[in-house]
């Protein structure tokens, strides 16, 4: 039977998805936090099945994070790091996908550099598919964990007050994180230079600023993204120290905040280019460790739920139709 | 009653003829002998059509000039899986497109007379639309040295566009227009400035929401406003092809109303969609200049009601399904056209309150004025380049169906009102579909 609350097929993103889907996540994910953290940590509730992590990108924290989180319910997991060479062997993310798909996995988690080709890969194989980042796009179990560590220090979501700082134009992080936030009713700043802020963002419901002093008063949550290295030569920001000069989170910005505010960062971290060490180690503000934590519970609860609603998808298009007898 | 092969005299009755060079909409007659119209009027033959004629009754059809489309792109030679001359004939037909002009972008490039003369071979030999081409404005299409436009012009040549490629360069644009305005040869541009088209759909909340990289309307209206100071400047003969955005629109009706030799087109694409297209990363959506938004849209349906935009063409951009089934940012630009054209522009009649014989005027004798052809009328003496089409006839497009090698159409699915039934080329019927239906004279005769 497929899950009541989330019946979904696919984690694709955020955007579309209601608070009481996103909190059924979240409340699976806390009953996982607790386990990871006993002694017995894991489960067999995805005994038998099959989970591919396919990475078109580099990354070691997700894919592990996933990686871990199969294991501890007992799936089978095979890590699939497609670099550069495949895709100038001329095959296609279609091609991987009919590859893949004969196999007959459960779950696919992909990350992929192109916008879309999660819901690409969703249209082309017959199991669930959960976006471990697509580009720009979406990175929507991210946000999901970013959401649980927020939940679980302050209560809530919704009245907070929440700044997401840095490369906005390219972060799926960002887009994931806002959409959620605004879905539970949370607000949401946006604090970058004009070069990093897409166009029309403020149609959907967040406040730009440029400022990172105004920008950062009174807030809640603080969520640093991360800047990649090149495009800090000139091409959107002229330099690294620049950049951390008006948009780095030090000490003095971050007294803008409430004195309680809670700092985030979804890794990997460029110390000295927007964040300051000081900050970023600082445990009594910074949850940057606990995010990293949580990551794999959250996973857990993605993967449960959407290899439980492939099982119910599989054994229903397997249930033989009824048939009427003919004389 | 078979016209295939020689084309004999053909005497159309009963038609409601659409000639909009001469503004004639109404009952009508017109008589083809040869590959001519040898004569058109309300009452030609008085009851009496000659006896030797074909007798073709239209049914009160509208008969019009086959469509002239300006800007296609046919692949060959090059890029045969994608189309060729063959397939894209048929599509052509099949749209009602008697006439067409293709871009050089082929490979070899049409920067020689030799590739323009072999394509003119080929499409003569297969005897479906008629083919002309245009040349190259700079060698190679890289936009840095003037191709031999003179030449080009005497093989055939009947404009010079870099095809997909705008002429970034404003010292090369200058020459160019300078150059081309010693022969009195039309350059026709893309107008979009490479450095800010680096995206993959219009800049704006979609692009935002999807994670894709924008291309902003200012890529295309900063273009059109440098051009439009070069044509000034160098009193040359500017044509902008496919306009997308509201100021693109005023640029080009100022320019007008400056005097100077400055027009544009636009292609269904820009007036029958929006950016909403590419939801879902649809990538047959993907179109170079990118969808707009609404508002675009329905200032491009309003340039054409009013007059500035001058012609509809098909930006027929064939692509096969391994250029399209990528990730969006990865798949290739352009919607295949010829066979939705004349549907998808009878919208404008349908929902944007543009008469008929409008519509037609920019799909016929409008571009085909442009390109200095004598085709897009039924004037007398004249080719018999012609189509019997019902304006009204509602059909679902189903790219599956197209007669074009590729079914990258992003109007797949739409249902359409306006469909083809007969097309003539030179007086011979080279696309029909009316024949079979009107085949059962008796039940016709019973039913009238």
């Amino acid at each position: 039977m497929r899950d009541p609350v989330f019946p979904h097929r696919h984690l694709l993103g955020i955007e579309g998805l209601c608070p009481a889907e996103i909190n059924h996540l979240l409340d699976l994910s806390d009953r996982y936090v607790e386990m990871n953290r006993g002694p017995v940590k894991t489960s067999d509730s995805l005994r038998g099945r099959t989970i591919v992590n396919i990475f078109f990108e580099n990354s070691t924290r997700t894919r592990t994070s996933f990686e871990l989180a199969a294991k501890r319910l007992g799936a089978d997991v095979i890590n699939m790091q497609v670099g550069a060479s495949s895709v100038s062997k001329g095959e296609t993310l279609i091609d991987t996908a009919v590859t893949l798909n004969a196999m007959h996995p459960d779950v696919l988690a992909i990350r992929h550099p192109d916008s879309g080709a999660a819901k690409l890969l969703a249209d082309k194989v017959n199991c669930a598919v959960v976006n471990g980042g697509d580009g720009s796009h979406e990175h929507p179990t991210q946000a999901l964990l970013d959401a649980l560590t927020i939940r679980r220090r302050r209560g809530k979501l919704s009245g907070l007050l929440v700044a997401i700082c840095g490369d906005v134009l390219h972060s799926r992080v960002a887009r994931s994180n806002f959409h959620l936030l605004l879905t539970m009713g949370a607000q949401v700043r946006i604090i970058a230079p004009r070069t990093l802020i897409p166009s029309a963002i403020e149609r959907m419901g967040v406040e730009v600023f440029t400022d990172m002093t105004a920008g950062l008063k009174d807030v809640d949550i603080v969520m640093m993204l991360r800047v990649q290295n090149e495009r800090m030569r000139g091409s959107f920001i002229p330099s690294v120290r620049e950049y951390f000069r008006f948009f780095g989170l030090d000490r003095e910005k971050l007294a803008q905040a409430k004195p309680d505010a809670l700092i985030m960062h979804p890794g990997p971290m460029n110390r000295g280019t927007e964040i300051d060490s000081d900050v970023a180690d600082d445990y009594e503000r910074s949850v940057i460790r606990e995010q990293v934590e949580l990551g794999v519970a959250v996973r857990m609860a993605v993967l449960e739920v959407l290899a439980q609603n492939n099982a119910a998808e599989m054994e229903q298009a397997s249930t033989p139709k009824v048939r009427v007898a003919t004389p | 009653m078979s016209m295939k092969g020689e084309p004999g005299k053909a005497a159309y009755i009963n038609a409601r003829i659409l000639d909009p060079a001469s503004g004639f909409d109404g009952p009508g007659e017109l008589l083809t002998v040869g590959e001519e119209v040898a004569d058109i009027g309300p009452k030609l033959f008085d009851g009496k059509p000659p006896a030797d004629a074909t007798v073709v009754d239209c049914e009160g059809q509208c008969l019009a000039p086959g469509l002239v489309d300006m800007r296609v792109q046919l692949r060959e030679p090059g890029e045969e899986h994608k189309e060729g001359l063959k397939s894209g004939g048929e599509a052509a037909i099949a749209g009602g497109v008697t006439t067409l002009a293709c871009l050089p972008n082929t490979n070899p490039i049409m920067d020689d007379e030799a590739t323009l003369e072999f394509v003119a071979r080929r499409a003569r030999q297969l005897a479906l639309t008629k083919v002309y081409c245009y040349g190259a404005i700079t060698k190679g299409l890289r936009g840095e040295e003037l191709a031999e436009m003179g030449l080009l012009a005497d093989a055939g040549a009947l404009a010079f566009t870099d095809a997909t490629k705008a002429v970034a360069d404003a010292q090369v644009m200058r020459r160019a227009l300078q150059y081309a305005a010693t022969f009195d040869l039309m350059v026709v541009q893309h107008p979009e400035e490479p450095a800010l088209a680096t995206g993959v759909v219009n800049s704006g909340e979609m692009a935002t929401r999807m994670g894709l990289s924008g291309i902003p309307r200012e890529a295309e209206i900063i273009m059109l406003e440098r051009d439009i100071r070069l044509a000034e400047m160098t009193g040359g003969r500017y044509h902008a092809a496919h306009i997308s955005t509201s100021d693109s629109v005023a640029i080009v009706k100022a320019a007008k109303e400056k005097g100077l030799r400055v027009t544009c087109d636009t292609a269904p694409f820009y007036f029958a969609l929006n950016e909403l297209a590419v939801g879902d990363y649809r990538t047959f959506a993907k179109l170079s200049p990118p969808l707009r938004s609404e508002e675009d849209r329905a200032a491009i349906a309003e340039g054409l009601k009013a007059g500035i935009i001058d012609a509809i063409a098909s930006d027929h951009a064939p692509q096969d399904q391994d250029s399209k089934r990528l990730p969006f940012p990865q798949a290739a630009f352009g919607g295949s056209g010829l066979e939705t054209l004349l549907a998808v522009s009878l919208d404008l009649y349908h929902n944007e309150a543009l008469s008929l014989l409008d519509v037609m005027r920019r799909l016929t004798c409008a571009p085909a004025e442009l390109l200095g052809l004598k085709a897009g009328t039924l004037a007398k003496g004249r080719k018999a380049d012609l189509i019997i089409f019902n304006p009204d006839e509602g059909w679902k497009v189903v790219a599956d169906d197209f007669k074009s090698k590729s079914k990258n159409s992003p109007f797949d699915g739409r249902p359409v009102q306006g469909r083809v039934l007969r097309t003539v080329v030179d007086g011979r019927i080279v696309y029909d579909t009316f024949s079979a239906e009107s085949a059962q004279p008796a039940q016709r005769a019973a039913k009238a």
